[in-house]
C-alpha cells in the first residue's frame, strides 16, 4: 500500500510480495532491499484524483443559489518508489485529464507539484505483463530521479538517472559519485533478468483491431459466468478514471455539495439512463470494462489504457485473468 | 460533404470552469404535454449573452437534487433567454418541474457536437422528429427558416404517440402556414377528430421532396425510430455521412472526464451527442455496447 513515509525505515524494507490471479501474500525475502515489493493495490492516482473529492458547495438564499467552488489547499507530494508501469499509468492520465478539451483542475494542480521518484523493476511480479505493454521493467522518462535498488555481495547501493532540473538539485543535497560502466552494466543486466521472468504475457499486436473483430465472441458469455462485477479491477487498476457526481444537502435542505467519487462501470448504475440501464448484463459491462481498456481507450487517447501492472489479475476475487481472456480471443481466430 | 467536425466545438464560454454551475433564473413555464414542459431562463445576475450552437445541450441543476443533460430547445440568435423543454420522468426533472418563475436552476454548458446547420447551406434538409426529439432539434429549425435562401427544398417530419403528446403544436400550426417548408405531422393512435396522419414517421420519408445527393438529413427520437428512419434515408438514396443523429447517454460531467457516456471509442457528450451516421454506424448496430 502506498501512505505516507516519515523515513526511509517506514518503507517494508526486507520483505517481497508473492502475486498470482486471486492472490496477493507477503513475506520476507532474506535480504534488507528497500524496495523488493511490486505494485500493491494502491496506485498513484489514490492522490492525484483522489477517491472522494469536494467540488463545491450551495447556499440557498430567498428564491435565489450561491454556488461557491471548494478551495482546496493542493498536497504536495513526492512519489517515492514509483514503478515503470505505473509512470506510464500516469502519463496515461495525464493525457484524459490534461490533453482536453477540457482540463481537470483537481488532478491538474495535484500532478503540477508531484515529485516523482521512479523504482526501476529488478524483479517481476507474478502476474506482471509490463514488458508485452512497453511499459517497463526500465523508467525511460516521466520522472525526477529514476533509481536501481543493487545488491551485490556485500554491496548495497543505488544507480541513479536524473530525470529533471528539480531531480538534480534534490540529488545535490545526498551523498553521490558518477556510476562506473561496470555498476551501470550490472543494472542492465539485472533489467534485463527482470524482462525475461514476467509473470505474464499479453501479444499485444493487432489487439485493437482483434477486439474490434469480436464484440460477439463467445468468450464473453464464458468469463461473465465467473466475473462477480464487484470492479475490483477497475479500483486498483491504475489508468480507470470513471468517476461519479454526488449532489448531497444537509437536514435543513438550505445547505448542498458536490462530490466526485470514483467509479465503476461493473454496476449496473454507470450506464443508467431513464427506463433503464444500457449495459445491464455481466457479460455487457466485463466487455466495456476490457474493450475500452484495450481498444477503444486507443482511439480516445492515443495510448493503450493497459500498462501491464497485473492488478487486475491479482486483486480479482475469482482470479480473472485479462491476458488469458485475450489470448482465448486470439487463439479462437487461428482454429476458425 | 457536410461535417460538424469538433473543431466548431466552442469552449463552455463565459463559466469560470465548466465545473461550476451558474444560477439562471425561470422567468418563464408553459406546459407542452401531460409530462413535458417548457422553461425560459435568464442569467439570475448580469446580462452576459448566452450563446450555442443547435443540437448542444447543457447540464441543469436542481438545488440539493441533482444535476441532468437536457438539449437546448430555444433559438440559437436569441442569446439573452435560454429555453429548455424537459420531461419530467425522474427524480431531477420532476425537482425541476415543481420550481414556479422566479426560482433558480445551476446551468452548465452549453456542452457537445452540434447539428451541421451552416455546414449544410446549399443543400435540401430533411428533419425527422420523435417525439421529444423535436426539442433539439427546433434551434436548428430556427436557423435555417432565418437563413432560408440559403437551403434547398426544407420538410419536417414529425412524429409523436397521440395528439396530446405533439410539442410546440401552436408553432407546428404557424410552421404549417408557411409556404417556405413542408411540416409533415404524424401520430402514433389519434380519436376520429384527427385529421391528419396516422402512422409512424417512416412512412412519410418518401413523400417528402428532397434530392437524395444533395440532402442532409437531421434525425432525432427514440432509438428503434432512428433506426428505422435511417434506414428508410438510406434506401431513398441519401449518404450516410450525410445522415445526423443524435445519441443519449448516462451524462454527469459533460465534458468526457467521468466515463459514463462512452458509446464505442466516443464519448457523447463531448464527441457528441450530435454524430454523422457513417462515423457510428458499426457501433449504432450492436446491443448492450
Amino acid at each position: 500500500m502506498y501512505d505516507g513515509l516519515a523515513a526511509a525505515a517506514d518503507l517494508p524494507r526486507g520483505w517481497t510480495d508473492e502475486q498470482e490471479a486471486g492472490s496477493f501474500r507477503l513475506k520476507p525475502q532474506g535480504n534488507q532491499a528497500f524496495f523488493g515489493c511490486t505494485v500493491g493495490q494502491h496506485s498513484w492516482k489514490t492522490f492525484l484524483l483522489p477517491p472522494r473529492t469536494k467540488l463545491w458547495q450551495a447556499e440557498r438564499q430567498g428564491h435565489g443559489v450561491e454556488i461557491v467552488p471548494h478551495q482546496e489547499q493542493t498536497p504536495k507530494f513526492a512519489f517515492i518508489g514509483v514503478r515503470p508501469c505505473d509512470l506510464h499509468a500516469i502519463a496515461v492520465q495525464d493525457r484524459v485529464f490534461l490533453e482536453g478539451p477540457y482540463v481537470d483542475p483537481v488532478y491538474q494542480a495535484r500532478r503540477r507539484l508531484a515529485f516523482i521518484v521512479a523504482v526501476n523493476c529488478t524483479r517481476a511480479g507474478g502476474t506482471c505483463f509490463c514488458a508485452s505493454m512497453g511499459t517497463g521493467p526500465q523508467a525511460t522518462t516521466g520522472f525526477d530521479l529514476a533509481l536501481t535498488e543493487i545488491l551485490h555481495g556485500l554491496e548495497h547501493y543505488f544507480l541513479v538517472e536524473v530525470g529533471s532540473d528539480q531531480g538534480a538539485e534534490v540529488l545535490q543535497e545526498v551523498p553521490h559519485k558518477p556510476a562506473t560502466t561496470a555498476v551501470q552494466t550490472l543494472a542492465n543486466k539485472l533489467i534485463q533478468e527482470t524482462t525475461a521472468h514476467m509473470g505474464r504475457h499479453l501479444d499485444s499486436d493487432g489487439l485493437k483491431e482483434l477486439l474490434y473483430r469480436h464484440y460477439d465472441h463467445p468468450r464473453w458469455d464464458e468469463v461473465a459466468s465467473r466475473c462477480l462485477t464487484c470492479g475490483n479491477c477497475t479500483l486498483v487498476c491504475p489508468t480507470c478514471f470513471c468517476n461519479a457526481i454526488e449532489d448531497v444537502t444537509d437536514l435543513t435542505g438550505e445547505h448542498a455539495e458536490r462530490w466526485r467519487r470514483w467509479d465503476v462501470c461493473f454496476n449496473v448504475d454507470h450506464s443508467y439512463i431513464h427506463g433503464g440501464s444500457i449495459r445491464t448484463s455481466a457479460k455487457a459491462r466485463y466487455r466495456q470494462w476490457l474493450i475500452h481498456k484495450l481498444a477503444t481507450w486507443i482511439d480516445q487517447f492515443g495510448c493503450s489504457g493497459c500498462v501491464g501492472c497485473g492488478r487486475c489479475i491479482t486483486w480479482c476475487p475469482v482470479g480473472i485473468d485479462i491476458t488469458a481472456e485475450v489470448r482465448a480471443i486470439r487463439e479462437s481466430e487461428k482454429e476458425e | 460533404m457536410v461535417s460538424n467536425a469538433p473543431a466548431h466545438r466552442p469552449q463552455a464560454a463565459g463559466l469560470p470552469t465548466p465545473m461550476l454551475p451558474q444560477p439562471f433564473q425561470i422567468q418563464r413555464v408553459s406546459q407542452e404535454t401531460p409530462d413535458t414542459f417548457t422553461l425560459v431562463l435568464q442569467p439570475a445576475s448580469g446580462t452576459a449573452p448566452f450563446c450555442f450552437l443547435p443540437g448542444q445541450f447543457n447540464m441543469l441543476y436542481a438545488f440539493g437534487v441533482g444535476e441532468v443533460p437536457i438539449s437546448i430547445s430555444g433559438d440559437p440568435a436569441h442569446t439573452q433567454i435560454l429555453v429548455h423543454t424537459i420531461r419530467a420522468v425522474g427524480t431531477v426533472t420532476k425537482a425541476i418541474q415543481k420550481l414556479k418563475p422566479g426560482r433558480v436552476l445551476g446551468v452548465r454548458g452549453p456542452f457537445g457536437s452540434h447539428w451541421p446547420v451552416a455546414e449544410a447551406a446549399g443543400h435540401d434538409i430533411v428533419i425527422v422528429v420523435g417525439g421529444l426529439g423535436l426539442a433539439p432539434l427546433r434551434p436548428a429549425i430556427y436557423q435555417i427558416l432565418a437563413h432560408r435562401a440559403e437551403y434547398g427544398n426544407f420538410e419536417l417530419i414529425v412524429g409523436a404517440r397521440t395528439p396530446a403528446d405533439l410539442l410546440y403544436h401552436k408553432e407546428l400550426e404557424r410552421w404549417r402556414g408557411r409556404f417556405d417548408f413542408r411540416v409533415h405531422v404524424t401520430v402514433d393512435s389519434a380519436s376520429p377528430a384527427w385529421r391528419n396522419n396516422v402512422g409512424v414517421v417512416t412512412t412519410l420519408i418518401p413523400r417528402a421532396r428532397f434530392d437524395p445527393w444533395q440532402t442532409a438529413a437531421l434525425v432525432c427520437g427514440p432509438g428503434v425510430m432512428m433506426r428505422f428512419t435511417v434506414q428508410e434515408l438510406l434506401q431513398r438514396g441519401v449518404k450516410p455521412e450525410n445522415i445526423y443523429i443524435s445519441m443519449e447517454r448516462n451524462m454527469q460531467c459533460g465534458i468526457g472526464l467521468c466515463g459514463h457516456c462512452q458509446l464505442g471509442p466516443y464519448f457523447i457528450c463531448k464527441d457528441g451527442p450530435v454524430f454523422a451516421f457513417d462515423q457510428i454506424e458499426k457501433w449504432f448496430a450492436l446491443r448492450e455496447i
